[in-house]
């Protein structure tokens, strides 16, 4: 080897691979949030680098709404089988039959702020101190101010106003009882360089990100899959439509777009001459100017 | 776009200081929106805003609006990081206020950058804000200043005003130290000089901004001299494939390291040799900065989180006593005397202020030595003791060793950040 520099994908990768074993080094009791979504993928991923020859050392939490695409669950189980990792489930609808919240009514009713609280319980009661999470930075404006060590007060709430000055490589995980942290090793990945390494790593993601024959229906600018959740109303029709997913979220609120792309070397193509944002097809944003924002502060992802 | 091939392509993290008057959000909109990296549905978010706003035209400031209450007050408070990526390099900004009570944003995004741009409206020439930003891109060391004289289009894109500007800037820059200092002349509102040439500006031979950061030559901005490896944790899987294996897990810092170097453990000063330097792919036969890697011995020898794994031949200084710029990033002012836990590299252990020798005026350079306290955005030069030895090198050799943050112990806040002298 005659260059002494990293590519920027080796160069991202080894940011990560720190950042994850010094949220090892510094938590009692760190978990991976595993949506089953591309980004969490790649943190477990990059954690079984980062560990290697031990195995990924954190249990994985996944926040189960209930709206799961079936295929999502069943990569899960399979993922959490080949890692010999733990699995924690926090149940929405568990919290729900608690009355710990309330659907949502109305025709756009999700149960995405609901996951919000079930989160929050999860986390207080496996003592959680640290949640890893595949957020990035490029995702959202009130995600290009995160931290890769975020800190949440004992409510579990952020204040982007008052977070703590990240300088060089120097990361301060301190917290008080009650408190824990956030932590997001791939903040600087944007969403391409996220495409590019799974195609160079060969990394397995749900079929569902790759074009496929499904039932589906046009509202709000994009394909709303069929599920027994979805109400049809007046004028809609199911259609059958080659699409896929650009990001996974419930199967309520995530909307697929038509493609051919059915491998990875086509998705990274299709991706490199994208003309929305990669959230543009998520209802969850689309509530209002600083729906994220507002979210985050509760202590969302 | 065009598909980038990956294999050579350097990641480059520079730092805008600046406020909405002299144009940076615009510059940044204009890097952003010029390379493609914004997207339809942001687009007409902006352009919805900018009609609303009573603006003609898209406001490129507008794509750089983040929390709610910037997006209220029309002001940036803290660092945003944004992304862009051309066929050559991909680019991370940090973007940071400008203004003297956010010393502590632009530190903290100065603290990582590759490069600086410097702002400077054509029509004002060199003001107090700038020489606040070329001397904290100085005293970071960031290794690159790009000086952007903008608002070209309003002063007639004059080569005087420009050349005048470069004299004035040059007259104080001479007391600080920066390796590689360029000058550009740009209209970030129209592009000229952002990423296509100006043709309202045929006197300038230089490059546009944005070749200029794409061919910018970065390897040689890490220390490759000196070897340092801390040490994050300890890798010892106890399965029956790796029954023995103890791999201390960490960041190569500067320099190189191989299989077969003399090496010293410290600060126990135990001596072994570099037995392999692993990866999760393979073992690899030389590591240097910025590799994660885990590193395992020939000897059987007391190693933990905090210690550094150095070259025998190359050892950093081992001392409970050294002085250091700091910025305090804290509203509570320091307390005399006060101990503090310090956090350099991986090491963690209690340090006291001994002394502030002198407070710096980042307006005129001038040192105030009476003034001994130490409050939010202040600069100062200190004296510090630490209850064990620490490691280290100066900041000017080596950004990783020579830097370290303070942590107030009865808040958990960071409080201040730390450069070695």
């Amino acid at each position: 080897m005659s260059k002494y520099y990293l590519n920027y994908l080796d160069e991202l990768e080894s940011e990560a691979i720190f950042i994850l074993r010094e949220v090892w080094a510094q938590f009692e009791n760190p978990v991976i949030l595993f949506s089953g979504g591309k980004d969490s993928i790649l943190v477990t991923h990059l954690a079984k680098k980062a560990f290697y020859p031990s195995k990924i050392p954190f249990p994985l939490m996944h926040v189960d709404t209930g709206h799961n695409f079936p295929e999502t669950i069943q990569f899960r189980d399979d993922l959490i089988n080949e890692f010999g990792a733990q699995l924690i489930v926090g149940s929405v609808q568990e919290s729900i039959d608690e009355g710990r919240v309330s659907e949502e009514k109305g025709k756009n009713a999700t149960r995405n702020a609901l996951q919000i609280t079930t989160l929050l319980d999860a986390i207080e009661s496996n003592k959680v101190d640290c949640a890893i999470g595949g957020g990035r930075r490029d995702e959202e404006k009130a995600r290009a101010k995160e931290r890769f060590f975020s800190h949440r007060d004992d409510f579990g709430q952020w204040d982007p106003k008052n977070q703590r000055p990240e300088l060089w490589n120097i990361l301060n995980g301190k917290y008080f009882e009650g408190e824990h942290f956030r932590a997001f090793p791939i903040s600087n990945w944007t969403e391409m360089d996220v495409w590019n390494y799974i195609m160079r790593e060969n990394i397995q993601i749900p079929s569902l990100y790759f074009a496929h024959q499904r039932d589906v229906v046009w509202r709000s600018n994009s394909w709303i899959p069929v599920s027994e959740y979805l109400k049809l109303e007046d004028g809609e029709k199911i259609e059958s439509k080659k699409i896929r997913f650009r990001t996974l979220g419930d199967i309520t609120i995530t909307g697929g777009m038509e493609s051919d792309a059915d491998t990875l070397e086509k998705i990274v193509a299709e991706v490199s001459t994208m003309k929305q944002t990669e959230r543009g097809n998520r209802t969850d944003d689309k509530r209002s100017e600083s729906a994220m924002e507002d979210r985050k502060r509760q202590g969302y992802f | 776009m065009e598909t980038m091939k990956i294999d050579n392509n350097q990641l480059l993290r520079f730092t805008t200081a600046g406020s909405v008057d002299d144009g940076k959000s615009t510059l940044i909109g204009r890097l952003l929106y010029d390379s493609k990296a914004i997207f339809e549905d942001q687009l007409e978010a902006v352009e919805i805003t900018s009609k609303r706003k009573g603006h003609e035209g898209v406001d490129l400031a507008l794509f750089t609006d983040g929390l709610k209450d910037e997006r209220e007050q029309g002001i940036t408070i803290d660092v945003a990081y944004r992304y862009f990526t051309t066929p050559k390099r991909k680019f991370i900004i940090a973007d940071t206020p400008g203004h003297i009570q956010y010393t502590r944003n632009m530190v903290t995004g100065a603290s990582t950058a590759n490069a600086a741009l410097i702002l400077i409206d054509a029509r004002h020439g060199v003001i107090e804000q700038t020489k606040r930003h070329a001397f904290i891109a100085s005293l970071l060391q960031i290794p690159h200043i790009i000086v952007c004289i903008n608002k070209m289009d309003l002063v007639d894109y004059s080569e005087e005003i420009y050349d005048n500007i470069i004299q004035q800037f040059e007259e104080f820059s001479s007391k600080l130290y920066v390796k590689d200092i360029r000058f550009l002349p740009i209209s970030a509102l129209d592009g000229d000089n952002v990423v296509n040439r100006s043709e309202n500006m045929e006197w300038f031979q230089g490059a546009p901004l944005l070749n200029t950061l794409e061919n910018m030559h970065i390897s040689s901005d890490i220390n490759k001299i000196d070897a340092r490896f801390p040490v994050q944790t300890v890798l010892r899987p106890q399965s029956k494939e790796f029954v023995d294996y103890r791999g201390y897990a960490g960041r190569v810092a500067s320099g190189i390291f191989r299989p077969g170097d003399d090496v010293v453990v410290l600060p126990s000063g135990f001596t072994s040799k570099i037995k392999t330097i692993d990866t999760f792919e393979a073992s690899l036969m030389e590591a240097y900065a910025p590799m994660s890697v885990s590193i395992t011995l020939e000897d059987d020898i007391d190693v933990s989180r905090g210690d550094m794994i150095v070259k025998a031949n190359n050892k950093p200084t081992a001392t409970q006593e050294f002085d250091a710029m700091i910025c305090w990033l804290h509203k509570d002012s320091a307390r005399p005397r006060a101990k503090y836990t310090i956090v350099h590299t991986s090491n963690e252990q209690k340090a006291m202020i001994k002394e502030v020798v002198y407070k710096i005026d980042i307006n005129t350079y001038g040192r105030e030595e009476d003034d001994k306290s130490l409050n939010m955005n202040d600069i100062s030069r200190i004296k510090l003791r630490t209850t064990r030895p620490m490691m280290i090198d100066e900041y000017r050799d080596n950004r990783i060793t020579g830097s370290f943050i303070l942590i107030d112990d009865a808040t958990h806040e960071t409080v201040a950040a730390g450069m070695i002298v």
